[in-house]
């Protein structure tokens, strides 16, 4: 552990550039805001000079990090991180506020044209509620043959109707399903049905936004089971985000730990588990719950999640951290690699402490 | 499968949202608009002026629009009365020995003819900038929505008496006037429904699926905010039809050629206090079962809609 620190770098970029050879998505300083529209009033006091104060949400901030092909990149943190917002910007569905989003090396801000539709279909997403992610007043046959009919316009009728069916086939859905409403499934036979609908258009890397977290558990194990097998077959990349550390560890090859919109720690599934750096990692961890010791006292992160409105003044876990130093609540720390393919923002790994 | 109760609340709650072409959903909704007796009179009501209106000939034993076919020595009979040729008046005559039943047969066809026309565009044109302005956004949105507050901010009633005072008398015209009041209500709503719509996350697939703005808006974002724009559709039918007898009551209307229930009330109006009442007072009350027959399918309508009530 001490060895490896001594590698440490403030340049956080460094990690992305040698690894940028085989990413297939590539973020850069990758900000997102939420404000909301002045109203009228606000507007007339911002002629008048004195502009007032409207709150800025920092969802995402500034976040570096690569996706790299064929990996399954687990996005893990508690609810209001950020997770959900950084999905929808690596799918375009977002547009950025700062920073950039790179499609196999081009910036895709800049893209226009067959470009960018290689992009938007390439990127697909996988939603959290399969209640609301599917059209109501479609039929399955018709949410799934739309995006061929859209962008294949070489395809027969017939063709769509045989990729149709074997999108549902799959799945894991029957063909006899085609003609019914979304209503009539159940929620991991919708979820199923929007696996396929992402699938259609032959998307290279697949976003999930904590795609069993509205499923029974009982069907949960079915679709992650569905997921591994869909990538084994057709070689996808997942970003694959949750909040339930079991899912993340069963699926993931790296993982990325959010809080309050930044990234607090990156690293291979194995070694994030088995000894994780962060002091928020740890007691993420400390919280999954095991049944081999069932007498086990938890002990809670103290404190709640700090309103991403008002952000704490340094590291942004400061206030709840159990290794909280003076130097914690001034200056935030940066990313910085402690191992090869590992990286986390903490003052305890900064290279001049020496550590606890 | 002993799902939680939440799931089982939201599958209830989205099957009731579910389009009428499932046959559950139809049945338990026509059954709730049957269950109430005035409702059920209401919708036969309606259906039997649908029909006469059809099928006018057959029903109205005279043609108020022919100068030939009644004789002005016929004028002010009560109801009941024999003309010198025989013919029965069911409901009396007019100032002008206009057979009464007739010219309301023939009015209310004019007045279902004012409410279904002038709903219909009224809606089509509603729904478009409602859609818009939602899907769009930004300074579209603000310039069609100060519109629709325009529009919204004159009392109706002016806003047609005004418009018919410079274009004009005419059934067409007082169809122009009524939509050019009527369409801001459902732009306005069309807008919240779609607005509340736009940020599912079926919406964002189909972006993200690279459909057109267009597509989306209209294959997507429409069919499924259409519901409340349909429920108010129905009671603003009766409202157009109303406005339509104000205004001819009024003078401004319909001509005197082609009359209107409106009409016919403002014509029995002059000879109210000579004592032929009748003139007036059954038009009036063919106008008020045919609104109230529509105001109350609506309103029950709209409850079979609402899942939290009913």
């Amino acid at each position: 552990m001490t060895e490896s620190s001594l590698i440490a770098a403030d340049r956080p970029a460094t990690e992305n550039a040698a690894e940028s050879a085989d990413a297939i998505l590539e973020m850069r300083n990758l900000s997102r805001v939420f404000t909301r529209q002045p109203v009228l009033a606000e507007t007339l006091l911002k002629l008048a000079g004195r502009a007032p104060d409207i709150p800025v949400l920092r969802a995402v901030r500034s976040v570096n990090l690569s996706v790299q092909r064929g990996e399954v990149l687990g996005l893990a943190g508690e609810s209001g991180c950020g997770k959900s917002t950084l999905g929808r910007m690596m799918t375009g569905i977002l547009p950025a506020s700062e920073g950039t989003v790179s499609y196999e090396g081009a910036d895709v801000a800049t893209l226009r044209g067959a470009a960018l539709k290689d992009f938007t279909l390439g990127v697909q997403m996988v939603f959290q509620d399969p209640y609301s992610s599917l059209n109501p007043r479609q039929r399955v046959a018709a949410i799934l043959a739309e995006p061929l009919t859209v962008h294949r316009p070489d395809l027969s009728r017939a063709q769509i109707n045989a990729r149709v069916d074997a999108a549902l086939e799959e799945v894991g859905l029957d063909v006899s399903y085609r003609d019914r409403f979304p209503h009539q499934f159940s929620g991991g036979q919708r979820q199923r049905i929007g696996i396929a609908r992402a699938l259609i258009v032959e998307p290279q890397f697949l976003v999930c936004d904590e795609p069993i977290a509205a499923l029974d558990v009982s069907i949960q194990a079915q679709v992650i089971n569905l997921f591994l097998e869909l990538r084994r077959k057709r070689n996808l990349t997942y970003l694959f985000v949750s909040h339930d550390l079991s899912v993340v560890r069963h699926m993931a090859d790296r993982v990325a730990i959010m809080y309050l919109g930044e990234i607090v720690e990156l690293a291979p599934t194995a070694e994030l588990f088995a000894d994780p750096k962060h002091p928020y990692t740890r007691t993420l961890l400390e919280q999954i719950p095991s049944v081999r010791n069932r007498k086990r006292s938890f002990s809670t992160v103290k404190g709640e999640l700090p309103s991403p409105l008002n952000p704490p003044s340094g590291c942004p876990f400061h206030p709840r951290c159990p290794a909280a130093m003076p130097q914690c609540s001034v200056d935030a720390p940066q990313l910085q690699q402690i191992a090869p393919g590992r990286t986390v923002s903490c003052h305890l790994y900064d290279k001049d402490k020496t550590l606890t | 499968m002993a799902a939680p109760n939440t799931r089982l609340d939201r599958d209830e709650i989205v099957a009731v949202r579910q389009p009428l072409t499932n046959t559950p959903q139809r049945r338990a909704m026509l059954g709730k608009l049957k269950r109430r007796p005035s409702v059920r009179n209401s919708l036969i009501a309606l259906l039997v002026i649908t029909l006469i209106g059809l099928c006018l000939p057959f029903f109205a034993q005279q043609d108020p629009y022919d100068l030939t076919s009644f004789s002005v020595m016929d004028n002010r009979m009560p109801p009941m009365s024999e003309s010198f040729d025989g013919m029965v008046f069911w409901l009396g005559t007019d100032g002008q020995g206009r057979d009464m039943l007739s010219a309301i047969l023939y009015g209310m066809r004019i007045s279902l003819l004012v409410g279904l026309v002038s709903t219909a565009l009224a809606l089509i044109i509603g729904v478009s900038v409602g859609l818009v302005a939602a899907v769009l956004g930004g300074r579209i949105e603000a310039l069609l929505m100060r519109l629709v507050d325009f529009v919204l901010g004159f009392p109706s009633i002016l806003v047609a008496l005004v418009l018919l005072a410079m274009i004009g008398r005419g059934v067409d015209k007082v169809i122009l006037a009524i939509v050019m009041v009527q369409w801001a209500n459902y732009a306005r709503i069309m807008r919240s429904s779609a607005l509340s719509e736009r940020r599912k996350e079926y919406v964002e697939a189909a972006h993200n699926l690279g459909y057109s703005t267009g597509r989306v808006m209209f294959r997507h974002v429409m069919p499924n905010s259409l519901s409340a724009v349909l429920v108010l559709a129905t009671v603003q039918i009766a409202s157009a039809i109303t406005l339509e007898a104000t205004l001819s009551f009024l003078g401004v209307g319909v001509p005197v050629t082609e009359p209107s229930l409106g009409l016919l009330v403002a014509n029995g109006f002059d000879y109210l206090m000579s004592g032929a009442y009748w003139i007036s007072f059954y038009p009036g009350i063919a106008l008020l079962i045919l609104i109230f027959s529509l105001n109350l399918v609506g309103d029950r309508l709209r409850t079979a809609l609402d899942p939290k009530r009913s």
